[in-house]
């Protein structure tokens, strides 16, 4: 058992205190024939500081495409040549989404928005959203819509969302060759300020966009130091037409390395499998990462891409023994 | 939920890429739309308005009309 493995066993699994940035290194350089190791060890802390229960989420795109801003990675950028036209959906279908949603068990919704940060129009169809969604269906909204202000954080709060998304998306070292339109520290302070509103924080990123292993360590060292209620964990689908388009996926096993890396990094976060993962793992990939530290999913389709049917991840959890969160368990 | 073919053999455009489908392998377009949907009309070539929602999706051809699945 590498030394690194033995270290977190006592301190992780047994004192609940996520490892520093050089043991998630450590975890991240780990041989191949250590993977499965690693694996059981973040399974283990999962289950002994999260529980079996796995958390089904879903998500929506509100306003696709047309952002001003230009994240490398991201096919709705209106600064790169990708085929993703501007769309708005209306309330009456935003509705049917959360109750297809609910439909699989799922107990959040996330409405998304590919915006800077929100205006008065996206305010004010967000607000008739949630409280369509409210009086119909049975399910907890989630939102991510940019950079917020105070006033805005407060007025999410008075709607009733309850958890607020904003992706650090990389490390603080690397983030400026991701995004330039905007700084890492911008996102963390919408962070601080969702945070200090009560709301319930949600920040994650991609991995597999040019950063080397030492700042996959450092952003879940970073991570780990914001503390997140959930940590939703994408891999680069590289988009046609934007500057990572020709980037490769992560490979199988860094995908699931860095999955048992996060987790030993943050042993009572939601750590939820995001985007990418049909691509860089596939369907068996689904089922090793589920027993490798992740308690959470996104079923269904992504805000542009397509995922695979939520009735196989359903299906996968159950064959798995792991319940569903139950609404009630959240409140 | 009956999906329409991804791009019918007798379309002139890829509905992923936009190119002629007569022209140039399309095998990674076809392999790509099954976890995505059509982006340009395959009769017209224009860029679609898509909405994905969480259990299917509606592509919008302002010349050709809506496909969905
Ligand atoms: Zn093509
Ligand atoms: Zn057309």
């Amino acid at each position: 058992m590498p030394e690194i493995l033995d270290r977190a066993r006592t301190q992780v699994l047994e004192n609940g205190v996520g490892l520093d940035q050089a043991g998630v290194l450590a975890v991240l350089n780990l041989p191949d024939e250590d993977l499965p190791a690693a694996l059981q060890l973040a399974h283990e802390v999962r289950m002994r500081w999260c529980g079996p229960e796995v958390e089904v989420e879903g998500i929506v795109s509100l306003k696709t495409g047309g952002c001003p801003e230009d994240c490398h990675f991201c096919s709705q950028s209106g600064l790169f040549t990708s085929p993703v036209r501007s769309v708005w959906l209306d309330i009456p279908n935003l509705v049917a989404a959360a109750k297809q949603t609910a439909a699989t068990g799922a107990t959040e919704f996330c409405i998304v928005a590919a915006v800077r940060g929100p205006d008065a129009r996206l305010m004010k169809q967000l607000r008739e959203g949630v409280a369509a969604i409210q009086a119909e269906v049975d399910i907890q909204v989630a939102a991510s819509l940019g950079m917020l202000t105070q006033e805005q954080v407060d007025e999410l709060v008075e709607m009733g969302v309850h958890r607020y998304n904003h992706n650090l998306e990389t490390c603080r070292s690397y983030f400026p060759n991701v995004v330039t339109t905007h700084s890492w520290e911008e996102r963390w302070e919408t962070l601080r300020m969702v945070r200090e509103s009560g709301m319930e924080v949600c920040c994650g990123g991609i991995l597999g966009l040019g950063e080397t292993v030492e700042q996959r360590a450092e952003f879940a060292a970073q991570l780990a130091e914001l503390d997140p209620h959930e940590v939703p964990l994408n891999f680069l689908n590289p988009r046609p037409g934007t500057p990572l388009g020709d980037r490769p996926v992560v490979e199988g096993k860094d995908a699931l390395r860095a999955i048992a890396a996060f987790r030993l990094a943050m042993p009572r976060t939601i750590l939820r499998y995001a985007g990418g993962r049909e691509l860089t793992l596939g369907d068996l990939g689904t089922r090793d990462g589920l027993l490798g530290g992740i308690n959470a999913v996104i079923v269904g389709n992504y805000l542009t891409t397509l995922g695979r049917p939520a009735t196989d991840d359903l299906k996968l959890l159950d064959d798995l023994k792991m319940p569903v969160k139950a609404l009630s368990a959240t409140l | 939920m009956t999906e329409l073919s991804p791009t019918a053999p007798a379309a002139p455009w890829c509905d992923h890429c936009g190119t002629a489908t007569g022209a140039g392998d399309h095998a990674a377009c076809a392999a790509a739309r099954a976890l995505e949907p059509p982006r340009y009309c395959d009769r017209c070539r224009r860029r679609m308005k898509v909405q994905v929602l969480p259990a299917g999706w509606s592509a919008r051809c302002v010349e050709h009309g809506e496909i969905h699945a």
